[in-house]
């Protein structure tokens, strides 16, 4: 009885295991095929513009090297993304059409300002 | 200083606007103002917290963490305010026919209230979280520069507050039963827009990736960037640039409110001399019954 009762058990973590694997495996980390880095310093990024190859989904970690926060954001590819002073974050890049897409940081619009390119 | 003031005025105006259709939507429900106050106190205590524990935040689900925070905070909302309606359709009738015989029907709404109060809530600690960054941040700078951006700050948070309070000032001026049909459709408009922002941000995690082609573009026509813009974002849900699941989210929300106030609350067949606009959740059609 013992035996059945842990064969069940057995089986039922199994299971939750194959499917955090598949949670995990199919979580955000699949769609990105090219990454980038970007740097916030000074309340700049660098480099102020990337280039990507069209229709391809993309990952550009940045990186803040300033002590206080930004917010990376973008109208036209639909990202706004908090960035903590010191910390990093990743921004997930939905395929995109040929063209120029501006990015800034809203916290310092004037200085902040990047443009990724896709061609 | 005038850069502050842009900064914090546009996300003060967001949860402004919010404030403001909830305190119409809710006129002559006792204990509202105690309620949204509340919501405005812990939210901003929350946006402190969410903005001390920015990175962590973001660090959750494999760096998409903040986003999927985002999601989870606009769905709560949107439920919240469905709900609101909900009950709206089924109350309505007393609140538009006598405004101080609502206390019957409020004696079961004091949890409805509650709703009213995190919706509220929920709005300031979003919209809140990233004023406190920004301030943070300047005042973290030194020097008199920092002064002067404060002071531009307080003037945007003024600013916002301002245009929340117009907003309700206006409702407010609007014929009672015809108010609470305005506010029903409000609601449900921001809460549809909320809907397909939550899902705008799932899109950015990464963990959604359904029809992310922007079905058209009104960016030249009106920039959701620009005060406008802005404005129509919180109030109906406006997006320049909107991908097919943002849309599909957005007609669902307003369907399935909609649907659910006429359940709650079906139309008679006839209306007797008040003309045909009710089809709202909540409303004329309310009145009419008890009249008759």
């Amino acid at each position: 009885m013992t035996g059945v009762m842990s064969r069940r058990m057995i089986g039922a973590k199994l299971g939750l295991a194959l499917f955090g694997t598949v949670v995990m495996s199919s979580g955000p980390v699949l769609a990105a095929d090219e990454a980038r880095e970007l740097v916030i310093r000074n309340h700049r990024f660098e480099p102020a513009e990337i280039k990507l190859p069209a229709n391809t989904a993309a990952q550009i970690t940045v990186r803040n090297l300033d002590k206080t926060a930004e917010e990376f954001e973008s109208k036209s590819l639909k990202v706004e993304k908090v960035i903590p002073g010191g910390g990093q974050a990743v921004i997930r890049i939905r395929p995109l059409a040929k063209g120029r897409y501006e990015f800034f940081g809203e916290y310092n619009e004037k200085t902040a300002r990047g443009v990724l390119v896709v061609e | 200083m005038l850069a502050a003031l842009i900064i914090v005025f546009r996300e003060v105006v967001e949860a402004g606007l919010i404030i403001g259709i909830v305190l119409a939507a809710s006129q002559g429900v006792p204990g509202r103002i105690r309620m949204v106050v509340g919501g405005v106190v812990g939210g901003g205590l929350a946006a402190c917290l969410v903005a001390a524990f920015a990175g962590q935040i973001g660090d959750l689900f494999e760096g998409s963490g903040q986003e999927i925070f985002q999601a989870a905070v606009l769905g709560a909302a949107v439920l919240m305010l469905g709900w609101h309606n909900v009950w709206m359709a089924k109350h309505g009738r007393e609140m538009a026919n006598d405004m101080r015989a609502v206390g019957r029907a409020v004696a079961a709404g004091e949890s409805e209230i509650t709703t009213l109060g995190i919706v509220v809530g929920l709005a300031v600690m979003r919209e809140g979280s990233e004023v406190v960054l920004f301030l943070y941040g300047i005042s973290a700078q030194g020097a008199d520069s920092a002064r002067s951006m404060l002071t531009g700050g307080v003037l945007g948070m003024g600013a916002g507050v301002l245009i929340g309070l117009l907003l309700y000032r206006g409702l407010l001026a609007i014929p009672v039963h015809k108010m609470f049909t305005a506010t029903a459709w409000l609601i449900t408009l921001m809460a549809a827009g909320m809907a397909s922002q939550a899902v705008g941000f799932l899109q950015q995690s990464g963990l959604v990736t359904l029809w992310q082609e922007p079905l058209w573009d009104t960016s030249d026509f009106l920039a959701q960037a620009s005060l406008f813009g802005r404005v129509l974002h919180t109030l109906v849900g406006y997006t320049d640039q909107p991908d097919g699941l943002q849309l599909l989210a957005w007609i669902v929300t307003v369907a399935a409110i909609w649907t659910l106030g006429r359940i709650v609350n079906p139309p008679r067949k006839r209306p007797a001399k008040q003309g045909g606009v009710g089809t709202l959740p909540n409303t004329p059609g309310a009145v009419r019954r008890v009249q008759a």
